[in-house]
């Protein structure tokens, strides 16, 4: 894949430590439209407190992030809101004490005459974009902790995809899920990409990486081990970058 | 679109033909069977009273209109608090110092409207009270937002910092006055702790009680259209009509129950003579009516209530009671919501510190003692749980009920000793956390 142009997302040298511990050590990684880019690493290998700083849970010691090639300045999660980032966390990051459609819209809700929630619109679009996504799923006035991990799931997703997001973050998004759902997932993925979203999936499958990224970047220690095109390397030459930190020829 | 459609159900799907008549009149009417259970323990403890005493006292005094009306008049300030403790408590916080809020804010607006302000505006002005009131509550907003501001920011738990705060306040309450009691309170300021002038007598009474059920025949109009406008499942006719009919009822019941109280004789005497009444005192019926405490509740309750379940602001307290961590990834600003909410209940505590000293036509620096512990039980028995996430403001005035029924059905059967009191109310709060525990294992 040839990557021209101005990148939708790029993270130039970010740096965070936790009480001296270095998670993420200078690491520069960059995005392109319709491009999928998978994180991996062992667990503790600073990929998630990576992306944590561009969906803006966590706010970087240094570096830079650029959308557009503009630089950002992202302090928050609303910020990150602000330049159509959307997340799907490991946890889901859900209200569990909630039903679906006020944890699609929770901190966007859809207000009508008097600034009040319109609760019926935001169940009627939730009804609309699950049709889509999940058509089984029907326990809409539920609180989702009575959903299964895959509605959970589901419910994450479509909160990330309402919004026209343009720069998606899946961290493990296909860790609680059967193998149905799983390849729902990669379809959903497959369709964004056309959409000309760009996406970071945090993967521990290195099957899934092959199968659904274009590019890969390793993570051990808080440092980059290097970055792939996935059509050039083995699932060999990933495992070796993972476990030793061995940077292939092919990579950059 | 019809009512029994083939569409997703709006309610969660259950197959009717399993169910019993109860919990087929529970889904159609989407009662919450939660408040059903709540209500029915508020009647079983007022029947259970009345009953006691007509057997071994010699006549039940529970059931008449004037125990209810004081009964309705006394929950008024726990209630007042309870309703701001939910917030509280859903967000996984606690506040003990909202007695003591009560007696500083109580101790300041004493001193304002009886030492301060008739010196610039002279006695009796019509302003004392609206000053004193608005002061009250400013002051108690601040207190609170100080507290929410401490436990935010600088993370030290609320549990600590209202601890502190019930001290702190319950000092500075003495030392306002330095231990004096300051009265009489303004006499504008004293209607709002009820008493037969602060009542709005029946007419005022009826008018209440109608707009009451047009809101609530509105409401329920409201809601069905937007229904069908999203196509969602409606209540079938005769739910929405049973609904109705027994909302309008239990308000039309209690309009009839205030107005069948009637002011004391001393009073009328005292009412006919400066009002040149020739009907002898003994002959005239001058209903109460509804206590101005009370319907401070209910509006309180009110608001509260679209506050929780139609704001924004509402919205993100459940979602922070339930996943703090989710919340602020929402974008939700936790920390500022946390200030708000301690403010909110620093408001409330000021709004029962009106009521109260309003109602003893005083002002004391033991204005709401141990009260914190009346109304954390009240939001907790009314179904609040202390894990978060989960709480109703109704729930909490029922609540409320419950423990001041507890109270003043011990004082009437003989039991008055505070001793007996403290005993009952201890086992209620136990129970009924166990009877929820219970309930929700069942429903899960």
């Amino acid at each position: 894949m040839t990557n021209r142009g101005t990148p939708l997302v790029e993270l130039r040298d970010i740096s965070i430590a936790f009480g001296g511990i270095k998670a993420v050590d200078h690491v520069s990684i960059d995005l392109y439209p319709g491009e999928v880019v998978g994180l991996l690493g062992h667990n503790g290998a600073g990929k998630s407190t990576l992306i944590k700083c561009l969906s803006g849970a966590y706010q970087a010691d240094s570096g830079k992030i650029f959308i557009n090639g503009e630089q950002a300045e992202i302090t928050n999660p609303r910020d990150a809101r602000h330049y159509n980032i959307e997340t799907i966390y490991q946890t889901l990051a859900l209200a569990d004490n909630l039903d679906a459609a006020s944890n699609l819209f929770l901190g966007r809700e859809i207000v009508g005459a008097g600034g009040f929630l319109d609760d019926s619109a935001m169940e009627a679009e939730t009804r609309k974009i699950m049709a889509r996504l999940n058509p089984n799923f029907r326990k809409f006035n539920v609180p989702v902790s009575a959903l299964s991990g895959g509605q959970r799931q589901s419910v994450a997703i479509a909160r990330a995809v309402y919004f026209n997001a343009k720069i998606l973050i899946m961290d493990e998004p296909t860790a609680a899920l059967g193998p149905h759902e799983t390849q729902m997932v990669a379809e959903l993925i497959a369709e964004l990409k056309k959409q000309g979203i760009g996406i970071f999936l945090i993967e521990h499958d290195i099957h899934a990486v092959m199968d659904l990224c274009d590019r890969a970047v390793v993570m051990k220690n808080g440092q980059r081990v290097g970055t792939v095109n996935v059509n050039e390397v083995t699932d060999e030459d990933i495992l070796g970058m993972i476990i030793m930190g061995k940077k292939p020829a092919q990579a950059v | 679109m019809t009512e029994n459609s083939e569409t997703p159900d709006h309610a969660p799907q259950v197959s009717t033909t399993r169910l019993g008549p109860f919990a087929r009149f529970v889904r159609d009417t989407e009662l919450d069977t939660r408040m059903l259970g709540m209500v029915g323990a508020l009647l079983l403890i007022w029947v259970g009273f009345q009953l006691y005493g007509t057997f071994f006292n010699g006549g039940g005094v529970f059931l008449t209109p004037r125990n209810l009306w004081n009964l309705s008049v006394q929950t008024a300030v726990t209630g007042i608090m309870a309703t701001g403790m939910v917030l509280v408590i859903v967000t996984r916080n606690i506040d003990l110092s909202v007695g003591s809020i009560v007696g500083f804010t109580g101790m300041i607006m004493g001193v304002l409207q009886v030492n301060i302000l008739p010196q610039y505006l002279g006695l009796g002005h019509p302003a004392i009270w609206i000053i004193t009131v608005i002061v009250g509550i400013l002051l108690g907003a601040l207190i609170g937002a100080l507290h929410g501001a401490l436990t935010a920011y600088l993370a030290i738990p609320a549990f600590i910092v209202t601890l502190g705060g019930m001290l702190i306040w319950r000092g500075a309450a003495f030392l306002v006055a330095d231990g004096k009691t300051i009265a009489p309170v303004d006499q504008n300021f004293a209607l709002l702790g009820g008493g037969p002038y602060g009542a709005i007598g029946s007419t005022g009474s009826w008018i209440v009680g109608l707009i009451g059920c047009a809101a609530i025949l509105f409401m329920m109009y409201r809601s069905r259209k937007n229904r069908q406008k999203h196509e969602f499942r409606l209540r079938p006719m005769w739910a929405e009509i049973t609904v109705a009919a027994i909302a309008c009822g239990v308000l039309i019941a209690a309009v009839l129950v205030v107005d069948s109280y009637p002011w004391p004789i001393g009073i009328v005497k005292a009412y006919a003579e400066a009002h040149q009444i020739s009907t002898p005192p003994d002959q005239l019926f001058i209903s109460h009516g509804f206590a101005i405490p009370v319907l401070i509740l209910a509006a309180v309750g009110i608001g509260m209530t679209i506050l929780m379940t139609r704001t924004r602001f509402g919205r993100y307290v459940f979602a922070i009671g339930g996943n703090p961590e989710a919340a602020a990834l929402s974008g939700i600003d936790t920390r500022m919501m946390t200030v708000k909410i301690f403010a909110l209940m620093g408001m409330l505590s000021g709004l029962a510190a009106v009521v109260a000293s309003a109602r003893l036509t005083s002002a004391t620096n033991a204005l709401g003692d141990l009260e914190e512990l009346y109304v954390i039980a009240s939001a907790v028995i009314g179904g609040t749980s202390l894990a978060g996430g989960v709480g109703t403001i109704y729930g909490a005035i029922i609540g409320t009920l419950v423990i001041q029924s507890l109270q003043t059905g011990m004082v009437l059967i003989g039991y008055g000793d505070g001793s007996y009191r403290k005993i009952v109310v201890g086992v209620a709060l136990v129970l009924a956390v166990y009877l929820d525990i219970l309930y929700r294992k069942k429903t899960k």
